[in-house]
């Protein structure tokens, strides 16, 4: 973890792209950001001419130094603020953003000679940090071995496809719960604890483990890699969540 | 509603305290157990956010954004627990 | 450092003249919670109240059933900024409960399962104000709503119709429930806009 202080900055929107049918990846140019670890999250808040001001956290998908953050944003329906990223704004736009913020939820990389291998579990928009600690292990000298399983609803709901396509040096395998692509063996379905176990680094290789995802999916996959036998100090976790 | 834990918390706590303590080690007031502050149960909600010990449910820390100021109780956490900066920092 | 979002309005509901200043009208029904959700049973369910001289008059689930349970139609309105407006709603007023109460306290404060408090002028819980709610929108209150029985007192913000009801201690003084300590204001009457201290 790199020591960067927290911090008000603005930031200008310089690009948008839909991700999905209901996410977008938000590019934005905030010239005081100190850089980011992977795994870093921000605050973003936006003010309505009236005043109004609501302000939610999002995850980076960017890490390292650099003035550049790119966002992937999901709508959530009847939301307060996602709706207005993914629908409203634009390019050349300014924006409020708080951070980095996180400093438990990340994966630098270790210039150790034989570092522990890192297990990551994303459910659905969870993958935002893990794919960031994914590219800065790709980008990295660092020596261990990565995994990413990812549980996703469809192959349309796939954030980062190409990217995660190309990580030549982390091994992903995705679980479709709702429809899987063409050809798939696997039936959709919930995650099992029996793939968990098969997909997962396991507990005799003492992996470093980050799981991502709304707070059902990380309480259920947590207590599977903890009846594993995993560590509990060795389970970082990260609850993704909307509120009233 | 689910709850989240104390990683949702860390820029309102940085409001606070002028810096990301989501590292920093909470005991409990009620039981005695010691949590980093990001592994914490929170419950967010527009009327405010209460964090809770995860083993015994005590609130730890109660923070509330009214029209004119932010209102904090930390009564429930004994002790906080934050590595010292690092030289230069 | 601050500026406008154009565009950015919120998920703010309809302004309504019906309404309260400050709020919005909304279709569904949010669930706000400041701890894990109590799972109560009818069969072990009671409600006490408990007097200023600690004399106690506790009601079972079939003793509240047996004081009748009657239909309200009423709007609520909480200090978050959203309104429902002709709620339809099913409970025993708190005037059939107090009606064996001897009591000269002005105040009561609500104790819940889970720990929750809020305090109440008894004033605001008597003549046809208040209720003990089990039933709202047609079927009984779910756990996440308060269920099986809360608190109901619609003339006040909605933070004061104390989910999980098991019983009312009289008080001389208005002493604080749980977000009257943390700035919210005493009364929370939202014709007044009463939100904070």
């Amino acid at each position: 973890m790199t020591l960067r202080r927290t911090a008000w900055h603005r930031a200008t929107v310089v690009s948008v792209a839909a991700e999905t049918a209901t996410a977008r990846r938000i590019e934005l140019e905030v010239p005081t950001w100190p850089g980011n670890d992977a795994g870093s999250h921000v605050d973003i808040r936006l003010t309505a001419p009236d005043g109004y001001q609501a302000t939610r956290s999002y995850s980076v998908a960017s890490s390292g130094p650099g003035t550049r953050l790119v966002l992937a944003v999901d709508e959530v329906a009847d939301g307060e603020v996602s709706p207005f990223l993914v629908r409203v704004l634009a390019v050349g736009d300014p924006v409020e953003v708080h951070g980095p913020l996180g400093r438990f939820f990340v994966w630098t990389p270790s210039a150790d000679p034989d570092p522990a291998p890192v297990q990551l579990v994303a459910g659905g928009s969870g993958v935002v940090p893990l794919y960031a600690m994914a590219a800065a292990h790709e980008r990295s000298d660092d020596g261990s071995e990565f995994r990413l399983l990812y549980s996703v609803r469809t192959p349309d709901d796939v954030f980062f496809r190409r990217e995660l396509a190309a990580l030549r040096r982390t091994r992903v395998d995705l679980v479709h719960t709702r429809s899987a692509p063409e050809g798939d063996r696997r039936p959709p379905r919930r995650l099992v604890r029996e793939e968990l176990d098969r997909l997962t680094l396991g507990p005799a290789l003492a992996p470093r483990i980050f799981v991502c995802g709304s707070t059902p999916f990380v309480e259920t996959v947590s207590r599977w890699l903890l009846e594993a036998g995993h560590a509990p100090a060795a389970v970082r976790t990260e609850r993704f969540g909307g509120s009233a | 509603m689910t709850h989240l834990d104390g990683n949702a918390c860390a820029g309102a706590l940085s409001d606070l305290f002028g810096d990301d303590v989501t590292l920093a080690l909470g005991r409990c007031a009620g039981c005695g157990h010691d949590a980093v502050l990001a592994e914490v149960v929170a419950y967010v909600t527009a009327m405010g956010t209460v964090l809770r010990c995860a083993p015994c449910q005590a609130v730890l820390a109660v923070l509330v954004t009214t029209a004119s100021e932010r209102v904090v109780d930390l009564t429930g956490l004994s002790s906080l627990r934050l590595a010292a900066p690092a030289d230069g920092g | 450092m601050s500026f406008i979002n154009s565009g950015f309005t919120g998920r703010r509901g309809r302004r309504d003249e019906r309404l309260p200043p400050g709020q919005t009208l909304v279709e569904d029904w949010p669930v706000l919670s400041a701890g894990p959700t109590p799972q109560v049973s009818t069969a072990d369910w009671t409600f006490t109240i408990t007097t200023e001289d600690g004399a106690e008059h506790r009601w079972t689930w079939d003793d509240l059933t047996a004081l009748g349970i009657e239909d309200v139609t009423t709007d609520i309105h909480c200090v978050t900024h959203w309104s429902k407006l002709a709620m339809p709603w099913r409970g025993v007023p708190l005037d059939a409960f107090f009606a064996d109460v001897d009591t000269s306290a002005d105040y009561a404060m609500a104790h819940c399962h889970g720990g929750y408090t809020t305090n109440v002028p008894l004033e605001d819980l008597l003549d046809g104000k208040a209720w003990v709610a089990v039933e709202a929108e047609g079927e009984p209150l779910t756990p996440e709503h308060g269920g099986p029985a809360r608190l109901l007192v619609p003339h006040l913000y909605f933070w004061k119709s104390a989910k999980w009801l098991r019983g009312l201690q009289l008080m001389p003084d208005n002493d604080p429930g749980f977000w009257e300590q943390h700035g919210y204001h005493l009364r929370g009457d939202p014709w007044q806009e009463e939100r904070y201290w």
